[in-house]
Protein backbone atom coordinates (compact mmCIF):
# COMPACT_ATOMS: atom_id res chain seq x y z
CA UNK A 1 0.00 0.00 0.00
CA UNK A 2 2.88 2.36 0.77
CA UNK A 3 4.21 2.12 -2.79
CA UNK A 4 0.75 2.80 -4.14
CA UNK A 5 0.49 5.99 -2.08
CA UNK A 6 3.81 7.38 -3.37
CA UNK A 7 3.50 10.10 -6.02
CA UNK A 8 5.53 8.08 -8.50
CA UNK A 9 3.63 4.89 -7.74
CA UNK A 10 3.81 1.56 -9.61
CA UNK A 11 0.55 2.58 -11.31
CA UNK A 12 2.05 5.86 -12.54
CA UNK A 13 5.11 4.03 -13.83
CA UNK A 14 2.83 1.59 -15.67
CA UNK A 15 1.04 4.55 -17.32
CA UNK A 16 4.40 5.96 -18.44
CA UNK A 17 5.46 2.53 -19.63
CA UNK A 18 2.34 2.22 -21.78
CA UNK A 19 3.10 5.58 -23.41
CA UNK A 20 6.74 4.65 -23.96
CA UNK A 21 5.63 1.38 -25.56
CA UNK A 22 3.64 3.38 -28.09
CA UNK A 23 6.50 5.85 -28.48
CA UNK A 24 8.80 3.02 -29.54
CA UNK A 25 6.64 2.74 -32.66
CA UNK A 26 7.10 6.35 -33.76
CA UNK A 27 10.18 7.74 -32.04
CA UNK A 28 12.09 8.34 -35.26
CA UNK A 29 9.60 10.69 -36.81
CA UNK A 30 8.98 12.45 -33.49
CA UNK A 31 12.68 13.10 -32.93
CA UNK A 32 13.09 14.51 -36.41
CA UNK A 33 10.22 16.93 -35.96
CA UNK A 34 11.10 18.00 -32.42
CA UNK A 35 14.67 18.82 -33.48
CA UNK A 36 14.11 20.00 -37.01
CA UNK A 37 11.72 22.81 -36.14
CA UNK A 38 13.91 24.63 -33.62
CA UNK A 39 16.94 23.96 -35.86
CA UNK A 40 15.18 25.69 -38.75
CA UNK A 41 14.36 28.69 -36.56
CA UNK A 42 17.93 28.72 -35.35
CA UNK A 43 19.23 28.73 -38.91
CA UNK A 44 16.77 31.30 -40.21
CA UNK A 45 16.83 33.76 -37.33
CA UNK A 46 20.14 33.05 -35.64
CA UNK A 47 22.43 32.84 -38.63
CA UNK A 48 20.86 35.38 -40.96
CA UNK A 49 18.84 37.85 -38.94
CA UNK A 50 21.42 37.47 -36.19
CA UNK A 51 24.18 38.83 -38.39
CA UNK A 52 22.13 42.01 -38.96
CA UNK A 53 21.42 42.33 -35.24
CA UNK A 54 25.05 41.90 -34.32
CA UNK A 55 26.17 44.45 -36.95
CA UNK A 56 23.53 46.95 -35.76
CA UNK A 57 22.94 48.19 -32.24
CA UNK A 58 23.39 44.64 -30.99
CA UNK A 59 22.11 43.12 -27.74
CA UNK A 60 22.80 44.39 -24.23
CA UNK A 61 26.19 43.26 -22.92
CA UNK A 62 27.34 42.51 -26.46
CA UNK A 63 25.92 38.98 -26.51
CA UNK A 64 25.98 37.42 -29.99
CA UNK A 65 22.40 36.98 -31.28
CA UNK A 66 22.85 33.26 -31.95
CA UNK A 67 23.93 32.71 -28.32
CA UNK A 68 20.97 34.80 -27.17
CA UNK A 69 18.47 32.98 -29.35
CA UNK A 70 19.54 29.37 -28.82
CA UNK A 71 18.53 28.94 -25.14
CA UNK A 72 15.33 30.92 -25.82
CA UNK A 73 14.37 28.53 -28.61
CA UNK A 74 15.21 25.61 -26.36
CA UNK A 75 12.74 26.83 -23.72
CA UNK A 76 10.11 27.72 -26.33
CA UNK A 77 10.39 24.28 -27.94
CA UNK A 78 9.91 22.73 -24.49
CA UNK A 79 6.77 24.82 -24.04
CA UNK A 80 5.40 23.66 -27.38
CA UNK A 81 6.13 19.99 -26.87
CA UNK A 82 4.95 20.00 -23.25
CA UNK A 83 1.68 21.66 -24.28
CA UNK A 84 1.04 19.65 -27.40
CA UNK A 85 1.64 16.31 -25.68
CA UNK A 86 -0.99 17.34 -23.14
CA UNK A 87 -3.70 18.26 -25.64
CA UNK A 88 -4.79 15.64 -28.21
CA UNK A 89 -3.16 12.68 -26.46
CA UNK A 90 -5.00 13.52 -23.20
CA UNK A 91 -8.41 14.25 -24.68
CA UNK A 92 -8.03 11.20 -26.94
CA UNK A 93 -7.27 8.97 -23.97
CA UNK A 94 -10.31 10.37 -22.14
CA UNK A 95 -12.80 10.53 -24.96
CA UNK A 96 -11.83 8.94 -28.25
CA UNK A 97 -9.73 5.86 -27.49
CA UNK A 98 -10.92 5.78 -23.85
CA UNK A 99 -7.62 4.27 -22.76
CA UNK A 100 -7.89 6.10 -19.41
CA UNK A 101 -11.12 4.21 -18.75
CA UNK A 102 -9.20 0.97 -19.32
CA UNK A 103 -6.52 2.04 -16.84
CA UNK A 104 -9.04 3.06 -14.20
CA UNK A 105 -10.53 -0.45 -14.31
CA UNK A 106 -7.22 -1.67 -12.81
CA UNK A 107 -5.83 -0.89 -9.34
CA UNK A 108 -4.40 2.36 -10.79
CA UNK A 109 -6.25 5.60 -10.03
CA UNK A 110 -6.71 9.10 -11.39
CA UNK A 111 -3.52 10.38 -9.78
CA UNK A 112 -1.52 7.57 -11.38
CA UNK A 113 -2.91 8.56 -14.78
CA UNK A 114 -1.81 12.13 -14.29
CA UNK A 115 1.61 11.43 -12.81
CA UNK A 116 2.32 8.78 -15.45
CA UNK A 117 1.33 11.19 -18.20
CA UNK A 118 3.59 13.93 -16.78
CA UNK A 119 6.48 11.47 -16.42
CA UNK A 120 6.12 10.58 -20.07
CA UNK A 121 5.95 14.25 -21.11
CA UNK A 122 9.05 14.94 -19.00
CA UNK A 123 10.83 12.16 -20.85
CA UNK A 124 9.78 13.59 -24.22
CA UNK A 125 10.69 17.17 -23.33
CA UNK A 126 13.99 16.09 -21.77
CA UNK A 127 15.13 13.93 -24.68
CA UNK A 128 14.08 16.54 -27.24
CA UNK A 129 15.93 19.27 -25.35
CA UNK A 130 19.05 17.09 -25.09
CA UNK A 131 18.99 16.41 -28.80
CA UNK A 132 18.46 20.08 -29.59
CA UNK A 133 21.43 20.95 -27.39
CA UNK A 134 23.46 18.47 -29.44
CA UNK A 135 22.41 20.33 -32.60
CA UNK A 136 23.45 23.62 -30.96
CA UNK A 137 26.90 22.30 -30.25
CA UNK A 138 27.18 21.13 -33.86
CA UNK A 139 26.05 24.58 -35.05
CA UNK A 140 28.85 26.09 -33.01
CA UNK A 141 26.16 28.09 -31.22
CA UNK A 142 27.40 26.99 -27.81
CA UNK A 143 30.04 29.36 -26.47
CA UNK A 144 30.65 27.15 -23.50
CA UNK A 145 29.36 23.96 -21.98
CA UNK A 146 27.31 26.13 -19.63
CA UNK A 147 24.63 25.79 -22.29
CA UNK A 148 24.01 22.27 -20.96
CA UNK A 149 22.59 23.87 -17.82
CA UNK A 150 19.73 25.10 -19.96
CA UNK A 151 18.45 21.50 -20.17
CA UNK A 152 16.85 21.35 -16.71
CA UNK A 153 15.47 24.85 -17.30
CA UNK A 154 13.82 23.64 -20.51
CA UNK A 155 12.45 20.58 -18.71
CA UNK A 156 10.92 22.74 -16.00
CA UNK A 157 9.44 25.05 -18.65
CA UNK A 158 7.89 22.07 -20.43
CA UNK A 159 6.25 20.87 -17.21
CA UNK A 160 5.00 24.35 -16.31
CA UNK A 161 2.93 24.10 -19.50
CA UNK A 162 2.18 20.38 -19.55
CA UNK A 163 0.44 20.34 -16.16
CA UNK A 164 -2.06 23.20 -16.65
CA UNK A 165 -2.71 22.24 -20.29
CA UNK A 166 -3.50 18.70 -19.13
CA UNK A 167 -5.98 20.14 -16.63
CA UNK A 168 -7.53 22.22 -19.42
CA UNK A 169 -7.75 19.31 -21.89
CA UNK A 170 -9.75 17.24 -19.40
CA UNK A 171 -12.47 19.92 -19.43
CA UNK A 172 -12.99 19.88 -23.21
CA UNK A 173 -15.67 18.05 -25.13
CA UNK A 174 -13.96 18.54 -28.47
CA UNK A 175 -10.80 19.88 -30.04
CA UNK A 176 -11.55 23.51 -31.06
CA UNK A 177 -10.33 24.45 -27.58
CA UNK A 178 -6.84 23.40 -28.66
CA UNK A 179 -6.84 25.81 -31.60
CA UNK A 180 -7.80 28.63 -29.22
CA UNK A 181 -5.06 27.62 -26.80
CA UNK A 182 -2.52 27.67 -29.64
CA UNK A 183 -3.73 31.00 -31.09
CA UNK A 184 -4.26 32.99 -27.92
CA UNK A 185 -1.77 31.33 -25.60
CA UNK A 186 1.11 29.41 -27.06
CA UNK A 187 1.81 31.40 -30.24
CA UNK A 188 1.74 34.89 -28.66
CA UNK A 189 4.00 33.66 -25.88
CA UNK A 190 6.36 32.11 -28.41
CA UNK A 191 6.64 35.44 -30.24
CA UNK A 192 6.58 37.97 -27.39
CA UNK A 193 7.98 36.35 -24.23
CA UNK A 194 11.63 36.98 -24.89
CA UNK A 195 12.52 34.09 -27.17
CA UNK A 196 13.56 36.34 -30.08
CA UNK A 197 14.21 39.74 -28.44
CA UNK A 198 14.49 41.19 -24.93
CA UNK A 199 10.98 41.99 -23.64
CA UNK A 200 12.24 45.47 -22.68
CA UNK A 201 11.62 46.24 -26.38
CA UNK A 202 7.87 45.88 -25.79
CA UNK A 203 5.58 48.79 -24.82
CA UNK A 204 5.41 49.01 -21.03
CA UNK A 205 2.04 47.30 -20.66
CA UNK A 206 2.98 44.33 -22.81
CA UNK A 207 6.32 44.11 -21.10
CA UNK A 208 4.50 43.67 -17.80
CA UNK A 209 2.29 40.98 -19.38
CA UNK A 210 5.39 39.19 -20.66
CA UNK A 211 6.84 39.03 -17.14
CA UNK A 212 3.73 37.18 -16.02
CA UNK A 213 4.05 34.44 -18.64
CA UNK A 214 5.73 31.23 -17.59
CA UNK A 215 7.61 31.18 -20.89
CA UNK A 216 9.46 34.43 -20.07
CA UNK A 217 10.69 32.86 -16.84
CA UNK A 218 11.69 29.69 -18.67
CA UNK A 219 13.50 31.61 -21.39
CA UNK A 220 15.24 33.88 -18.87
CA UNK A 221 16.34 30.93 -16.74
CA UNK A 222 17.62 28.93 -19.71
CA UNK A 223 19.36 31.94 -21.18
CA UNK A 224 20.89 33.11 -17.93
CA UNK A 225 22.27 29.63 -17.26
CA UNK A 226 23.54 29.16 -20.80
CA UNK A 227 25.30 32.54 -20.85
CA UNK A 228 26.52 32.19 -17.28
CA UNK A 229 25.03 35.57 -16.42
CA UNK A 230 22.28 34.58 -14.02
CA UNK A 231 22.28 35.49 -10.35
CA UNK A 232 20.85 33.42 -7.53
CA UNK A 233 17.89 35.69 -6.75
CA UNK A 234 16.33 35.83 -10.22
CA UNK A 235 17.18 32.17 -10.80
CA UNK A 236 15.23 31.16 -7.70
CA UNK A 237 12.35 33.39 -8.73
CA UNK A 238 12.19 31.76 -12.20
CA UNK A 239 12.42 28.24 -10.77
CA UNK A 240 9.81 29.05 -8.14
CA UNK A 241 7.41 30.55 -10.68
CA UNK A 242 7.74 27.59 -13.06
CA UNK A 243 7.28 25.15 -10.19
CA UNK A 244 4.18 27.06 -9.14
CA UNK A 245 2.63 26.60 -12.59
CA UNK A 246 3.59 22.92 -12.57
CA UNK A 247 2.24 22.18 -9.11
CA UNK A 248 -0.94 24.25 -9.36
CA UNK A 249 -1.51 22.83 -12.85
CA UNK A 250 -1.12 19.28 -11.56
CA UNK A 251 -3.47 19.94 -8.64
CA UNK A 252 -6.06 21.36 -11.04
CA UNK A 253 -5.57 18.36 -13.34
CA UNK A 254 -6.35 15.96 -10.49
CA UNK A 255 -9.61 17.86 -10.03
CA UNK A 256 -10.56 18.01 -13.72
CA UNK A 257 -9.58 14.35 -14.24
CA UNK A 258 -11.65 13.27 -11.24
CA UNK A 259 -14.66 15.30 -12.36
CA UNK A 260 -14.41 13.90 -15.87
CA UNK A 261 -13.48 10.28 -15.21
CA UNK A 262 -14.98 9.32 -11.85
CA UNK A 263 -18.72 9.64 -12.37
CA UNK B 1 -12.01 -15.97 -2.19
CA UNK B 2 -14.85 -15.96 0.29
CA UNK B 3 -16.41 -19.33 0.82
CA UNK B 4 -19.63 -18.13 2.35
CA UNK B 5 -22.26 -16.36 0.32
CA UNK B 6 -22.12 -13.87 -2.43
CA UNK B 7 -19.16 -12.46 -4.37
CA UNK B 8 -21.25 -9.43 -5.12
CA UNK B 9 -23.98 -8.18 -2.83
CA UNK B 10 -26.04 -5.05 -3.36
CA UNK B 11 -28.93 -3.76 -1.22
CA UNK B 12 -30.96 -0.75 -2.23
CA UNK B 13 -28.20 0.33 -4.62
CA UNK B 14 -28.85 3.74 -6.20
CA UNK B 15 -26.96 5.77 -8.82
CA UNK B 16 -28.03 9.29 -9.71
CA UNK B 17 -26.50 11.66 -12.22
CA UNK B 18 -27.77 15.10 -11.27
CA UNK B 19 -31.56 14.78 -11.34
CA UNK B 20 -31.54 11.56 -13.37
CA UNK B 21 -31.82 8.27 -11.52
CA UNK B 22 -29.98 5.59 -13.52
CA UNK B 23 -30.20 2.84 -10.90
CA UNK B 24 -33.14 3.02 -8.55
CA UNK B 25 -32.61 0.79 -5.54
CA UNK B 26 -31.64 -2.69 -6.69
CA UNK B 27 -30.79 -5.82 -4.69
CA UNK B 28 -28.35 -8.25 -6.29
CA UNK B 29 -26.46 -11.35 -5.13
CA UNK B 30 -23.93 -13.09 -7.33
CA UNK B 31 -22.57 -16.42 -6.13
CA UNK B 32 -19.05 -17.71 -6.85
CA UNK B 33 -18.76 -19.56 -10.15
CA UNK B 34 -22.08 -18.54 -11.62
CA UNK B 35 -22.78 -16.61 -14.80
CA UNK B 36 -25.06 -13.78 -13.83
CA UNK B 37 -26.77 -11.46 -16.28
CA UNK B 38 -28.43 -8.07 -16.32
CA UNK B 39 -30.96 -8.17 -19.15
CA UNK B 40 -32.68 -5.00 -20.25
CA UNK B 41 -33.00 -2.42 -22.99
CA UNK B 42 -30.58 0.47 -23.50
CA UNK B 43 -30.91 2.97 -20.66
CA UNK B 44 -32.17 0.42 -18.13
CA UNK B 45 -29.25 1.16 -15.77
CA UNK B 46 -27.18 -1.93 -16.59
CA UNK B 47 -23.92 -0.15 -17.39
CA UNK B 48 -24.20 2.16 -14.38
CA UNK B 49 -24.64 -0.91 -12.20
CA UNK B 50 -21.61 -2.57 -13.79
CA UNK B 51 -19.47 0.52 -13.24
CA UNK B 52 -20.41 0.58 -9.56
CA UNK B 53 -19.57 -3.11 -9.21
CA UNK B 54 -16.30 -2.44 -11.04
CA UNK B 55 -15.37 0.07 -8.30
CA UNK B 56 -14.96 2.92 -10.77
CA UNK B 57 -18.24 4.72 -10.09
CA UNK B 58 -19.19 5.60 -6.52
CA UNK B 59 -22.77 4.59 -5.58
CA UNK B 60 -25.10 7.44 -4.66
CA UNK B 61 -26.65 5.41 -1.87
CA UNK B 62 -27.33 1.87 -0.77
CA UNK B 63 -25.02 -0.92 0.22
CA UNK B 64 -22.51 -2.63 -2.08
CA UNK B 65 -19.92 -5.28 -1.33
CA UNK B 66 -17.71 -6.75 -4.02
CA UNK B 67 -15.49 -9.71 -3.09
CA UNK B 68 -16.42 -8.91 0.49
CA UNK B 69 -14.95 -5.40 0.22
CA UNK B 70 -16.39 -1.90 0.08
CA UNK B 71 -15.76 -0.32 -3.36
CA UNK B 72 -15.59 3.23 -1.99
CA UNK B 73 -12.86 2.28 0.50
CA UNK B 74 -11.07 -0.64 -1.15
CA UNK B 75 -11.37 0.19 -4.86
CA UNK B 76 -7.81 -0.77 -5.84
CA UNK B 77 -7.97 -4.09 -3.94
CA UNK B 78 -11.27 -4.96 -5.63
CA UNK B 79 -10.13 -3.92 -9.09
CA UNK B 80 -6.99 -6.04 -8.68
CA UNK B 81 -9.25 -9.12 -8.70
CA UNK B 82 -11.67 -8.09 -11.43
CA UNK B 83 -11.46 -8.36 -15.21
CA UNK B 84 -13.44 -5.73 -17.10
CA UNK B 85 -14.73 -5.86 -20.67
CA UNK B 86 -16.35 -2.46 -21.29
CA UNK B 87 -19.17 -1.73 -23.68
CA UNK B 88 -16.89 -0.10 -26.28
CA UNK B 89 -13.38 -1.46 -26.75
CA UNK B 90 -10.77 0.78 -25.18
CA UNK B 91 -7.65 -0.97 -26.40
CA UNK B 92 -4.51 1.04 -27.07
CA UNK B 93 -4.64 1.17 -30.86
CA UNK B 94 -1.13 2.63 -31.16
CA UNK B 95 0.58 -0.53 -29.93
CA UNK B 96 0.50 -4.19 -30.94
CA UNK B 97 -1.91 -6.91 -29.89
CA UNK B 98 0.67 -8.53 -27.61
CA UNK B 99 1.84 -5.20 -26.18
CA UNK B 100 -1.74 -4.44 -25.13
CA UNK B 101 -1.59 -7.44 -22.81
CA UNK B 102 1.94 -6.73 -21.60
CA UNK B 103 1.35 -3.10 -20.66
CA UNK B 104 -2.03 -3.85 -19.11
CA UNK B 105 -0.52 -6.49 -16.85
CA UNK B 106 1.88 -3.87 -15.50
CA UNK B 107 -1.07 -2.04 -13.94
CA UNK B 108 -1.57 -5.11 -11.77
CA UNK B 109 2.09 -5.09 -10.78
CA UNK B 110 2.86 -8.33 -12.61
CA UNK B 111 6.49 -8.99 -13.63
CA UNK B 112 7.38 -8.88 -17.33
CA UNK B 113 8.58 -12.50 -17.76
CA UNK B 114 5.32 -13.78 -16.27
CA UNK B 115 3.34 -11.45 -18.52
CA UNK B 116 5.10 -12.66 -21.66
CA UNK B 117 4.15 -16.22 -20.79
CA UNK B 118 0.57 -15.22 -19.91
CA UNK B 119 0.16 -13.13 -23.06
CA UNK B 120 1.15 -16.14 -25.14
CA UNK B 121 -1.45 -18.34 -23.41
CA UNK B 122 -4.20 -15.73 -23.55
CA UNK B 123 -3.66 -14.98 -27.23
CA UNK B 124 -3.94 -18.69 -27.87
CA UNK B 125 -7.13 -18.83 -25.79
CA UNK B 126 -8.76 -16.04 -27.81
CA UNK B 127 -7.31 -17.36 -31.10
CA UNK B 128 -5.18 -14.33 -31.87
CA UNK B 129 -1.69 -15.87 -31.65
CA UNK B 130 -0.99 -15.21 -35.32
CA UNK B 131 -1.78 -11.49 -34.84
CA UNK B 132 0.43 -10.99 -31.76
CA UNK B 133 2.82 -8.57 -33.49
CA UNK B 134 0.17 -6.66 -35.46
CA UNK B 135 -1.16 -3.24 -34.58
CA UNK B 136 -4.65 -3.26 -33.07
CA UNK B 137 -6.16 -0.73 -35.46
CA UNK B 138 -6.83 -2.97 -38.50
CA UNK B 139 -8.32 -5.89 -36.51
CA UNK B 140 -11.96 -6.81 -37.09
CA UNK B 141 -14.58 -5.97 -34.45
CA UNK B 142 -14.72 -9.59 -33.28
CA UNK B 143 -10.94 -9.78 -32.94
CA UNK B 144 -10.78 -6.53 -30.96
CA UNK B 145 -13.49 -7.87 -28.68
CA UNK B 146 -11.55 -11.10 -28.13
CA UNK B 147 -8.40 -9.09 -27.39
CA UNK B 148 -10.33 -7.00 -24.87
CA UNK B 149 -11.44 -10.23 -23.20
CA UNK B 150 -7.86 -11.55 -23.17
CA UNK B 151 -6.75 -8.28 -21.62
CA UNK B 152 -9.43 -8.60 -18.92
CA UNK B 153 -7.97 -12.00 -18.01
CA UNK B 154 -4.35 -10.89 -17.68
CA UNK B 155 -4.58 -10.65 -13.88
CA UNK B 156 -6.38 -14.03 -13.58
CA UNK B 157 -9.48 -12.36 -12.12
CA UNK B 158 -12.00 -13.99 -9.80
CA UNK B 159 -14.83 -12.13 -11.50
CA UNK B 160 -15.11 -10.94 -15.11
CA UNK B 161 -17.51 -8.07 -15.82
CA UNK B 162 -18.73 -7.96 -19.43
CA UNK B 163 -20.81 -5.01 -20.57
CA UNK B 164 -22.68 -5.90 -23.76
CA UNK B 165 -19.99 -8.37 -24.83
CA UNK B 166 -21.28 -9.07 -28.34
CA UNK B 167 -23.13 -5.90 -29.33
CA UNK B 168 -22.18 -4.90 -32.86
CA UNK B 169 -20.66 -8.25 -33.83
CA UNK B 170 -21.78 -10.47 -36.68
CA UNK B 171 -23.45 -13.78 -35.78
CA UNK B 172 -20.35 -15.89 -36.37
CA UNK B 173 -18.15 -13.66 -34.23
CA UNK B 174 -20.78 -13.77 -31.50
CA UNK B 175 -20.78 -17.56 -31.42
CA UNK B 176 -16.99 -17.68 -31.23
CA UNK B 177 -17.14 -15.30 -28.29
CA UNK B 178 -19.91 -17.18 -26.50
CA UNK B 179 -17.94 -20.38 -26.81
CA UNK B 180 -14.84 -18.75 -25.25
CA UNK B 181 -16.91 -17.28 -22.43
CA UNK B 182 -18.47 -20.67 -21.79
CA UNK B 183 -14.99 -22.15 -21.41
CA UNK B 184 -14.10 -19.44 -18.92
CA UNK B 185 -17.16 -20.30 -16.89
CA UNK B 186 -16.15 -23.96 -16.92
CA UNK B 187 -12.81 -22.96 -15.42
CA UNK B 188 -14.74 -21.56 -12.45
CA UNK B 189 -14.52 -17.87 -13.33
CA UNK B 190 -17.55 -15.91 -12.19
CA UNK B 191 -19.10 -14.01 -15.09
CA UNK B 192 -21.29 -10.95 -14.71
CA UNK B 193 -22.64 -9.58 -17.94
CA UNK B 194 -25.15 -7.14 -19.30
CA UNK B 195 -26.99 -7.68 -22.53
CA UNK B 196 -30.05 -6.60 -24.39
CA UNK B 197 -30.00 -9.79 -26.44
CA UNK B 198 -32.24 -12.49 -25.08
CA UNK B 199 -30.36 -15.21 -26.96
CA UNK B 200 -27.13 -14.11 -25.32
CA UNK B 201 -28.72 -14.18 -21.88
CA UNK B 202 -30.14 -17.64 -22.58
CA UNK B 203 -26.82 -18.92 -23.88
CA UNK B 204 -24.62 -17.64 -21.11
CA UNK B 205 -26.52 -16.94 -17.92
CA UNK B 206 -27.28 -19.35 -15.11
CA UNK B 207 -29.32 -16.64 -13.49
CA UNK B 208 -30.35 -13.18 -14.48
CA UNK B 209 -32.31 -10.14 -13.49
CA UNK B 210 -34.54 -8.27 -15.89
CA UNK B 211 -33.87 -4.55 -15.53
CA UNK B 212 -36.12 -1.75 -16.63
CA UNK B 213 -35.87 1.95 -15.83
CA UNK B 214 -33.28 1.42 -13.10
CA UNK B 215 -35.28 -1.25 -11.30
CA UNK B 216 -35.24 -5.02 -11.23
CA UNK B 217 -38.46 -6.37 -12.67
CA UNK B 218 -37.81 -10.08 -12.15
CA UNK B 219 -35.09 -12.53 -11.21
CA UNK B 220 -34.39 -16.18 -11.93
CA UNK B 221 -32.83 -18.65 -14.35
CA UNK B 222 -33.84 -18.15 -17.99
CA UNK B 223 -36.04 -21.28 -17.86
CA UNK B 224 -37.69 -20.20 -14.59
CA UNK B 225 -38.45 -16.76 -15.91
CA UNK B 226 -39.99 -18.15 -19.06
CA UNK B 227 -42.07 -20.59 -17.01
CA UNK B 228 -43.20 -17.86 -14.66
CA UNK B 229 -43.91 -15.06 -17.08
CA UNK B 230 -44.66 -16.73 -20.40
CA UNK B 231 -46.35 -19.81 -21.77
CA UNK B 232 -44.57 -22.77 -23.32
CA UNK B 233 -45.18 -21.61 -26.87
CA UNK B 234 -45.99 -18.48 -28.79
CA UNK B 235 -48.09 -18.22 -31.93
CA UNK B 236 -47.15 -15.21 -34.01
CA UNK B 237 -49.79 -13.97 -36.44
CA UNK B 238 -49.35 -11.45 -39.23
CA UNK B 239 -52.30 -9.90 -41.01
CA UNK B 240 -52.51 -7.91 -44.23
CA UNK B 241 -51.63 -4.28 -43.54
CA UNK B 242 -54.19 -1.95 -45.13
CA UNK B 243 -53.34 1.68 -45.85
CA UNK B 244 -55.08 4.03 -43.42
CA UNK B 245 -56.45 1.14 -41.36
CA UNK B 246 -55.56 0.40 -37.72
CA UNK B 247 -52.78 -2.16 -37.19
CA UNK B 248 -53.08 -5.75 -35.93
CA UNK B 249 -54.96 -4.59 -32.83
CA UNK B 250 -58.19 -4.55 -34.83
CA UNK B 251 -58.12 -8.37 -34.89
CA UNK B 252 -57.91 -8.67 -31.11
CA UNK B 253 -61.69 -8.67 -30.50
CA UNK B 254 -62.02 -11.50 -33.04
CA UNK B 255 -59.68 -13.59 -30.88
CA UNK B 256 -61.90 -13.31 -27.80
CA UNK B 257 -63.62 -16.67 -28.37
CA UNK B 258 -60.25 -18.40 -28.76
CA UNK B 259 -59.06 -16.91 -25.49
CA UNK B 260 -62.31 -17.89 -23.76
CA UNK B 261 -61.91 -21.48 -24.96
CA UNK B 262 -58.56 -21.55 -23.14
CA UNK B 263 -56.47 -22.28 -26.23
CA UNK B 264 -54.69 -18.93 -25.76
CA UNK B 265 -53.83 -17.41 -22.40
CA UNK B 266 -52.83 -13.91 -23.42
CA UNK B 267 -52.49 -11.73 -26.52
CA UNK B 268 -49.78 -9.08 -27.01
CA UNK B 269 -50.01 -6.52 -29.80
CA UNK B 270 -46.84 -5.48 -31.64
CA UNK B 271 -46.83 -2.89 -34.43
CA UNK B 272 -46.58 -5.56 -37.14
CA UNK B 273 -48.01 -8.71 -35.54
CA UNK B 274 -49.93 -10.36 -32.73
CA UNK B 275 -48.31 -12.67 -30.20
CA UNK B 276 -50.60 -15.37 -28.78
CA UNK B 277 -49.28 -17.00 -25.60
CA UNK B 278 -50.35 -20.61 -25.46
CA UNK B 279 -49.36 -24.02 -24.12
CA UNK B 280 -49.77 -25.49 -27.61
CA UNK B 281 -49.14 -23.31 -30.64
CA UNK B 282 -50.50 -25.67 -33.29
CA UNK B 283 -53.74 -26.18 -31.40
CA UNK B 284 -54.07 -22.43 -30.97
CA UNK B 285 -53.56 -21.91 -34.70
CA UNK B 286 -56.36 -24.42 -35.49
CA UNK B 287 -58.62 -22.60 -33.05
CA UNK B 288 -57.79 -19.27 -34.72
CA UNK B 289 -58.50 -20.49 -38.25
CA UNK B 290 -61.55 -22.39 -36.93
CA UNK B 291 -62.98 -19.11 -35.69
CA UNK B 292 -62.85 -17.69 -39.20
CA UNK B 293 -59.69 -15.58 -38.97
CA UNK B 294 -57.19 -15.88 -41.77
CA UNK B 295 -53.77 -14.45 -40.96
CA UNK B 296 -51.33 -13.69 -43.76
CA UNK B 297 -48.71 -15.84 -42.07
CA UNK B 298 -48.21 -17.64 -38.80
CA UNK B 299 -45.29 -18.94 -36.80
CA UNK B 300 -45.19 -21.23 -33.78
CA UNK B 301 -42.12 -20.91 -31.56
CA UNK B 302 -40.92 -21.53 -28.01
CA UNK B 303 -41.23 -18.67 -25.58
CA UNK B 304 -38.06 -16.71 -24.96
CA UNK B 305 -36.77 -14.06 -22.56
CA UNK B 306 -37.98 -11.50 -25.06
CA UNK B 307 -41.52 -12.59 -24.18
CA UNK B 308 -40.72 -12.36 -20.49
CA UNK B 309 -39.51 -8.84 -21.00
CA UNK B 310 -42.57 -7.89 -23.02
CA UNK B 311 -44.80 -9.26 -20.30
CA UNK B 312 -42.94 -7.45 -17.52
CA UNK B 313 -42.54 -4.07 -19.16
CA UNK B 314 -45.01 -3.93 -22.03
CA UNK B 315 -42.11 -3.17 -24.38
CA UNK B 316 -39.72 -5.09 -26.59
CA UNK B 317 -36.01 -5.33 -25.81
CA UNK B 318 -34.59 -4.16 -29.10
CA UNK B 319 -36.53 -1.31 -30.64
Amino acid sequence: MAARDAIISPGALAVAEQRLTAYRHFWRSSLVSSVLEPALFLAAMGLTLGVLVDRGTGLPDGVAYLSFLAPGLLAAAAMQLGSFESTYPVLGAIKWQKTYEAVLATPAGVRDLLVGHLLYVAFRVGTSAALFLGVLVLFGAADSLLVLLALPAALLTGMAFAAPVTAFSATLENDPGFAALQRFGILPMFLFSGTFFPVAQLPAFFEAVAYATPLWHGVSLARGLALGTIEAGPALLHVGYLLLWSVVGAALAVRTFTRRLVT
Amino acid sequence: MQQDGALIRARGLVKRFGGFTAVDGIDVDVAPGEAFGFLGPNGAGKSSTMRMIGAVSPPTSGELRVLGLDPSADGPAIRARLGVVPQTDNLDVEITVEENLLVYGRYFGLPRPLLRERARELLEFVQLSDRAGDRVEPLSGGMKRRLTIARALVNEPDVVLLDEPTTGLDPQARHVLWERLYRLKQRGVTLVLTTHYMDEAEQLCDRLVVMDKGRIAAEGSPAELIRRYATREVLELRFPVLEGQPGPERYVPDLDPVVRQGAVERVEVLPDRLLLYTPDGDAALSAVTGSGLHPLSSLVRRSSLEDVFLRLTGRTLVD
